[in-house]
């Protein structure tokens, strides 16, 4: 038997294959393609305090190898997903984990504290890198400091593991990272998009109603590999890798690059049940290369 | 239940220099499919990252089929012309709601350019299944625009507007002379959204329920990317799931 047990610091997946925020909905979009128990885990939509609308459509364009979204944090807030979504997928075997996304620090306390609260989440993914919201989102992961003072908080909220998000939208990633596991997290997750965007020349507008937006898929994962490397020799907390991966090797070059788990995005959106083929695709990898145990590969590079 | 399904391209017809009619057959039997849903079709060509929302055209239970009423218009359409008898395309269906059936008794439906597509299926379920004898109206610029007409003609009243004036009535949809004594009691329309605004205020005016289908760009198809959103009475809903359709008394048009 083969080990693809993961311990990320106290938070144990059955295998390193987590989905990421905002491409997996709640789970449920993904039932009738996926057994979600065969996850190591999922992480719902971002979540914050109060309700969001989102920004105005459009929010999506395709571009070479990626997509660029302006979604903007559309949900119900997190007392809907308190009393509507969590009691339909609270009693999953698997690690439902819940982005907690906000403008402000007292946002993400008030997010962080209502979550704590419910038993079957065991962990949060805290999301300070997001591009696309006016105010705060990115705003707390592209500074050290900034990204301390809300992870310090936090912490003191919120008692379960918890990962920080990083944004890729800085000189120098590592430093953040180091100031999260500083300031108290438990884990960082890497990539979140990469702020980019794209016009129309026949309209000569651009294509999100934004302007700007937040670009993943294929075409970022080099630079997601390359971060992800970084950072796992610079903190000593689990790292979980993602950014563009679209297959097993994908997958696998991320935790040879020292992601000890890994998030599968935009991939969703093309093959929703890509999640338990690249499951397969490692299991078939560690086969080939008689590998018994997932952790012994984990950022020997 | 959505599922994923490899289907095997049975025809693959130019019906115009840019538009075609694409047959698939699954090996499964089809699950139940409901007029005004779509199919999200994975492209195979490595330059387009996404799949395509296409309507359905047609369904055929017996032979497991479906028809897809396509207009070329960029990298992914351009892929899907280009294949070729036997070939397999990877299909995920069916998505989103439907026009509501009981909407009227005496309905019109109105298409605009590839608009059209979802309109034969749904003039054949009002037909067979609700004994409904449909009047469609089809719009486009010009003669050769005008396509499929005598599948149309099996289940429908076909009636026709070009621009130009080379096929059916002279100008637009909303010009056409079936507006001046109405006979029918409700409108399901699909086509460019110039059109179909228009449409609503038309159908607003003469206090006549119409339900639109919309063609928001789109990524996931299943409801959880959240890009598709359109603004409705209840905020920003999505595309996929609680449309295509809408009733136009829900949009913020
Ligand atoms: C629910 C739904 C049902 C649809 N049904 C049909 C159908 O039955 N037949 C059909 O031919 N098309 C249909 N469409 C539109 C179709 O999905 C797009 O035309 C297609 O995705 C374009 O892909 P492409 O790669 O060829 O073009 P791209 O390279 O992506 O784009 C080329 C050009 O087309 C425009 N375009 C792209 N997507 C859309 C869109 N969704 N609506 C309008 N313009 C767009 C772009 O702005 C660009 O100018 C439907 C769309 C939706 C959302
Ligand atoms: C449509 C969309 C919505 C997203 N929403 C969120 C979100 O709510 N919170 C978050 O932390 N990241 C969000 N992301 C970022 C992804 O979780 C992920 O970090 C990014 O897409 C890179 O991974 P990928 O290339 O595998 O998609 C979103 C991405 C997409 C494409
Ligand atoms: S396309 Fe993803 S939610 Fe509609």
């Amino acid at each position: 038997m083969v080990n693809t047990i993961v311990d990320l610091n106290g938070l144990k997946l059955k295998n390193p294959i987590l989905t990421a925020s905002g491409t997996f909905g709640y789970g449920t979009e993904y039932s009738d393609f996926v057994d979600l128990e065969k996850l190591g885990g999922f992480i719902v939509k971002g979540t914050t305090i109060n309700h969001k609308e989102g920004n105005p459509y459009p929010r999506m364009a395709e571009t070479a190898s990626g997509m660029l979204n302006a979604v903007g944090l559309q949900n119900k807030g997190v007392n809907y997903f308190k009393s509507k979504i969590y009691p339909e997928i609270e009693n999953l075997d698997t690690n439902i984990i819940v982005n907690v996304s906000g403008s402000s620090i007292e946002d993400y306390i008030a997010c962080s504290e209502i979550v704590n609260d419910l038993s079957h989440i065991p962990a949060i993914e805290l999301n300070i890198s997001c591009p696309n919201v006016k105010e705060g989102g990115m705003a707390f992961g592209t500074s050290a400091k900034a990204a301390f003072d809300v992870v310090s908080q936090v912490r003191k909220a919120y008692g379960k593991h918890l990962m920080v998000k990083l944004s890729p939208n800085v000189t120098d990633i590592t430093e953040i990272a180091k100031a999260a596991e500083d300031a108290g997290a438990d884990s960082v997750s890497l990539v979140n998009t990469f702020m980019g965007m794209a016009i129309d020349i026949n309209t000569q507008k651009p294509l999100l109603s934004t302007v700007t937006g937040g670009l993943s898929g294929p075409c970022i994962k080099p630079i997601a590999l390359r971060m992800v490397w970084q950072v796992a020799k610079a903190v000593n907390i689990p790292v979980v890798g993602l950014g563009g991966i679209m297959n097993a090797a994908d997958a696998i070059e991320f935790m040879l690059a020292g992601a000890s788990a890994i998030q599968v995005g935009t991939a969703n959106f093309i093959d929703p049940d890509i999640t338990i083929k690249i499951l397969d695709g490692i299991h078939e990898y560690m086969k080939e290369h008689n590998i018994d145990d997932i952790n012994d590969i984990v950022g020997i590079i | 239940m959505k599922s994923i399904v490899d289907f095997t391209v049975k025809s693959n017809k130019e019906l115009n220099s840019s538009t075609i009619l694409l047959i698939v057959e699954s090996k499964e039997e089809l699950p139940r499919i409901l007029p005004g849903q779509f199919v999200n079709v994975k492209i195979d060509n490595n330059s387009v990252l996404l799949r395509r929302p296409i309507s359905i055209h047609d369904v055929d239970y017996k032979n497991r089929q479906i028809s897809l009423y396509i207009k070329v218009l960029g990298k992914g359409t351009a892929s899907l012309k280009e294949l070729e008898v036997g070939d397999i395309v990877n299909i995920l269906l069916p998505l989103g709601n439907s026009f509501d059936i009981s909407l009227g008794k005496k309905p019109l439906l109105i298409g605009g350019g590839c608009g059209v597509a979802p309109l034969l299926y749904l003039a054949k379920v009002l037909f067979e299944d609700h004994n409904i004898k449909p009047t469609v109206l089809i719009g486009a610029r010009s003669e050769e625009d005008i396509l499929q007409v005598n599948e149309y003609k099996k289940y429908a009243d076909l009636l026709i507007s070009t621009e130009d004036g080379s096929l059916g009535e002279k100008g637009y949809p909303t010009n056409h002379t079936v507006w001046d004594n109405p006979e029918f009691d409700c409108i399901y329309c699909c086509g460019p959204e110039i059109m179909m605004k228009a449409i609503a205020v038309k159908s607003k005016e003469m206090n006549i329920p119409c339900e639109v289908s919309l063609e928001n760009t789109m990524a996931c198809g299943i409801g959880a990317c959240l890009c598709c959103v359109q603004d409705t009475d209840k905020g920003h809903q999505c595309v996929c799931t609680d449309g295509p359709v809408f009733n136009i008394n829900v949009l913020k048009w």
